[in-house]
């Protein structure tokens, strides 16, 4: 079959930029994006379960906020994310492609349970405490900066770097979990000290993740101020936008991108001991979970305000949870949450597409309808 | 491509209507109402009438032989003891991790009464959980510290699985006899080849069994062994067992949860002994038999405790006789003649106790005959020996915890030890 000549043809639309929307019209898409992600994940699970969807979305609110246990939770997993997110948001706002924050965790964890194992009994625990922080700490910092001065002095792509690193991260706890394996021939750590609780974060109030979740509010705030109003976070802006602006203004372009990476390294780390020490316990392969990852989506969708991401990050562990509770409320596999949350991500981020451009349907002229 | 598509909606509407079909039971109806009806039925176990609640926690999902084995006993269980979707809970995919303490503590959330938990790995994980629910039991199968660990609502559970396997030897070493009367190779090239997960005593004492069952029909027998480090992992399993094949194999048995080794065996015509469930529909020309602990009968008696405020074993150890330990229907054409015989008589006198599968005058270790074993059977960091497992000629396996305990590597036998 011959081709059409496609000369006179023209495309039924095409896309264009907005100027900023107005507030409200932005918060009004995003609503729009949420209920239509709600929706069709309620079509799904409704085709493949023939269940109440209303059933669907109490149950998914319940498994959030069911009980107090729930909350607390929910509100430590958030606390996680967030704390990860904040690592990753210096590097990215500096447009350092940095998609190693899930091996720059790894590692921190990997340290921390270094540290409870082979140290756990033989020092008091202030000292125990303080080694780990400052364990973690360096190995996070380690694994950011080391993609950084590469990238620094040799131009090499941090994207691949950061991404490799990660597969090095993980394949050391796997051989670390064989190494310090508990039972012996399972491959697995089990959970550390369990009967002397060295190294374990101590209870505030009687709640074991409160300090944790205290430890994280405090870097939010220490972050949003630092990229806010220290000159550090306006030479990350600076860089970010231009190199070459920043190297006429007289920045010293590479001990900032080495600085920044050590810094989301740092946090990273102590994303690594909150995890080990104050909520797992343990170091399996899948302890960072692929948080590393989702971090940098609450990131972007908080447009790198530390404030917003409390937000962005909650909104993602909630649909997470709630996901998981449909799995085994309704006895679906847990594969149901994770196409539930791909679902519901998809319209997330598909909506900051609406937000930052339009479509402009092309209006037909006479000889395009002449043609037809 | 329209094709293609159709056909696409079709199996999907299929697995749409399929899934809606199970499904529809108990959702139409709230659960009490549906409760109250089946209150007529009656039946001896009857408990749909208590609100009792049920947790189950899986390391995969029903792709995984071991899991299917799990959850179809609970299935069972749900089904022999009139129990609604909303008094059984599952939660799959569950890893040996973090996940699976905070999979138990939901299930606790949820209102379950006992909650189990189905791999090794989990067992430090459901011991927190014990710890602090201690209004709730927790049971746990494979696990080795419910005896010692002084908790009364942690329990552990197993069955003398090495019976079963000894059987499945027999049938193994059968085939071999076969094989080596048809000619298709001598008596001492006769070795069969076996893939195990980890270097650790349940697999030990699972293929040690598995041998000895083989060689108490054919003598000349030898083992090559080959871990994967892994419950879970297709494509090494079958690489394990393609490999065990290249290196002169005849049959090749398995201790992992895939599909692997058995088809890896169907591609290259190889017998294979099974576990966790019969492979012989999907490999009819090789599949022989397979062993499998059904968890059913604990399942009953786990969630019958609980209803009626008894306590729960520490430590409970299936057998043959309770119906723990099952041999699948033999597939008959590719067992050889008179495995049946065979096998039924060895199983009178292992629940006679006329024969024990670890019978120290039926092996030797490094060319002697053991005398004395300090097994390590009360889990501690050091993994200290601590009781004597060998008496009246043989290895007491499963009998001082339910968890196996037998771990050395017999002669007959090619395993990598670990250093």
């Amino acid at each position: 079959m011959p081709n059409p000549t496609p000369a006179k043809r023209e495309p039924l639309f095409h896309i264009v930029k907005r100027d900023a929307l107005p507030l409200w019209k932005s918060i009004l898409v995003r609503v729009v994006a949420i209920l239509l992600a709600l929706l069709v994940s309620a079509i799904v699970v409704v085709f493949v379960t023939d269940l109440n969807p209303l059933d669907v979305y109490k149950s998914m609110f319940d498994g959030a906020f069911g009980t107090s246990r729930k909350i607390w939770s929910t509100l430590q997993n958030t606390a996680i994310l967030l704390c990860i997110s904040l690592a990753v948001t210096p590097a990215f706002k500096m447009r350092f492609w940095n998609i190693g924050a899930e091996g720059q965790v790894m590692v921190g964890c990997l340290g921390t349970a270094a540290c409870m194992i082979l140290i756990g009994d033989k020092v008091p625990s202030p000292v125990l405490m303080l080694i780990m922080v400052v364990v973690s700490i360096a190995c996070g910092t380690l694994w950011g900066v080391l993609p950084a001065i590469f990238k620094a002095y040799w131009n090499t792509n941090e994207t691949l770097f950061t991404l490799m690193m990660n597969y090095v991260a993980i394949q050391l706890v796997s051989f670390f979990c064989t190494v310090w394996e508990n039972p012996k021939g399972s491959a697995t750590i089990g959970m550390i000290n369990m009967s002397s609780k060295a190294g374990w974060f101590p209870s505030l109030f009687g709640q074991k993740y409160l300090l944790n979740i205290l430890i994280v509010l405090v870097l939010t705030v220490g972050m949003y101020i630092y990229l806010k109003y220290n000159k550090h976070g306006y030479e990350i802006a600076v860089v970010g936008e231009s190199q070459n602006t920043a190297r006429y203004v007289g920045m010293n372009v590479k001990k900032i991108i080495i600085r920044t990476m050590a810094l989301s390294g740092a946090i990273c780390g102590v994303a690594g001991l909150l995890l080990v020490a104050g909520t797992d316990h343990t170091l399996t392969t899948s302890s960072a979970g692929g948080m590393g990852f989702t971090a940098i989506m609450v990131s972007w969708l908080a447009k790198f305000n530390p404030l917003l991401m409390i937000l962005t990050s909650f909104l993602i562990v909630f649909l997470e949870r709630g996901a998981g509770e449909i799995a085994t409320d309704f006895r679906l596999n847990e594969s149901i949450a994770d196409i539930l949350t791909g679902i519901i991500l998809f319209f997330i981020i598909g909506c900051e597409f609406f937000v930052n451009y339009q479509i402009v349907f092309t209006k037909k002229r006479k000889e395009a309808a002449a043609d037809a | 491509m329209k094709k293609w598509i159709a056909v696409l909606l079709s199996v999907a509407m299929l697995f749409a209507f399929a899934a809606c079909s199970e499904q529809t039971q108990p959702t139409d109806d709230e659960g009490t109402s549906a409760n109250a009806e089946n209150l007529t039925d009656g039946a001896a176990e009857d408990l749909s009438n208590s609100d009792i609640k049920v947790g189950f926690i899986f390391l995969h999902d029903e792709n995984s032989t071991y899991d299917k084995n799990f959850i179809d006993a609970a299935r069972a269980a749900q089904a022999a003891l009139n129990l609604s979707d909303e008094q059984v809970l599952f939660k799959t995919n569950i890893p040996e991790g973090q996940e699976c303490y905070e999979a138990a503590a939901e299930l606790v959330d949820e209102g379950c009464d006992v909650v189990f938990a189905d791999s090794f790995g989990h067992e430090s994980y459901m011991i927190q959980a014990a710890t602090e629910f201690p209004e709730v039991q927790f049971c746990h199968a494979t696990g080795t510290r419910a005896h010692t660990e002084g908790l009364s609502n942690y329990h552990n559970a197993f069955a003398s699985i090495y019976e079963g396997r000894y059987l499945a030897g027999i049938v193994a070493g059968m085939k071999l006899n076969e094989m080596i009367e048809a000619g298709e190779f001598t008596a001492e090239e006769a070795k069969m080849g076996y893939v195990g997960a980890f270097p650790y005593a349940e697999v030990i004492s699972g293929y040690t069994s598995f041998y000895l069952g083989a060689k108490s029909v054919c003598p000349t027998v030898t083992m090559t062994v080959k871990y994967t480090s892994s419950w879970f992992d297709e494509a090494l399993e079958k690489e394990a067992a393609n490999a065990l094949i290249q290196e002169g194999c005849k049959l090749i048995s398995q201790h992992a949860d895939s599909m692997g080794a058995p088809t890896a065996c169907e591609t290259a015509g190889v017998p294979n002994v099974s576990y966790n469930g019969s492979t012989a529909s999907a490999c009819p020309n090789t599949a022989l038999v397979s062993s499998r602990v059904n968890w059913e009968p604990y399942f009953e008696y786990m969630i019958n405790c609980v209803a009626k405020g008894e306590a729960i074993d520490a430590d409970w150890c299936g057998s043959l006789q309770s119906g723990s330990v099952e041999l699948s229907e033999l597939n008959e054409g590719v067992v050889a003649e008179g495995t049946a015989e065979a096998v039924a008589e060895a199983k009178a006198k292992l629940e006679a106790g006329e024969l024990h599968v670890f019978d120290t005058s039926t092996f030797t270790v490094d060319g002697e005959t053991l005398t004395s074993y300090m097994a390590d059977v009360d889990t501690d960091d050091a993994y200290t020996p601590d009781t004597e497992a060998i008496s009246d000629g043989y290895f007491h396996e499963s009998e001082y915890r339910s968890a196996p305990y037998f771990d050395i590597i017999i002669d007959g036998i090619d395993a990598p030890v670990e250093e």
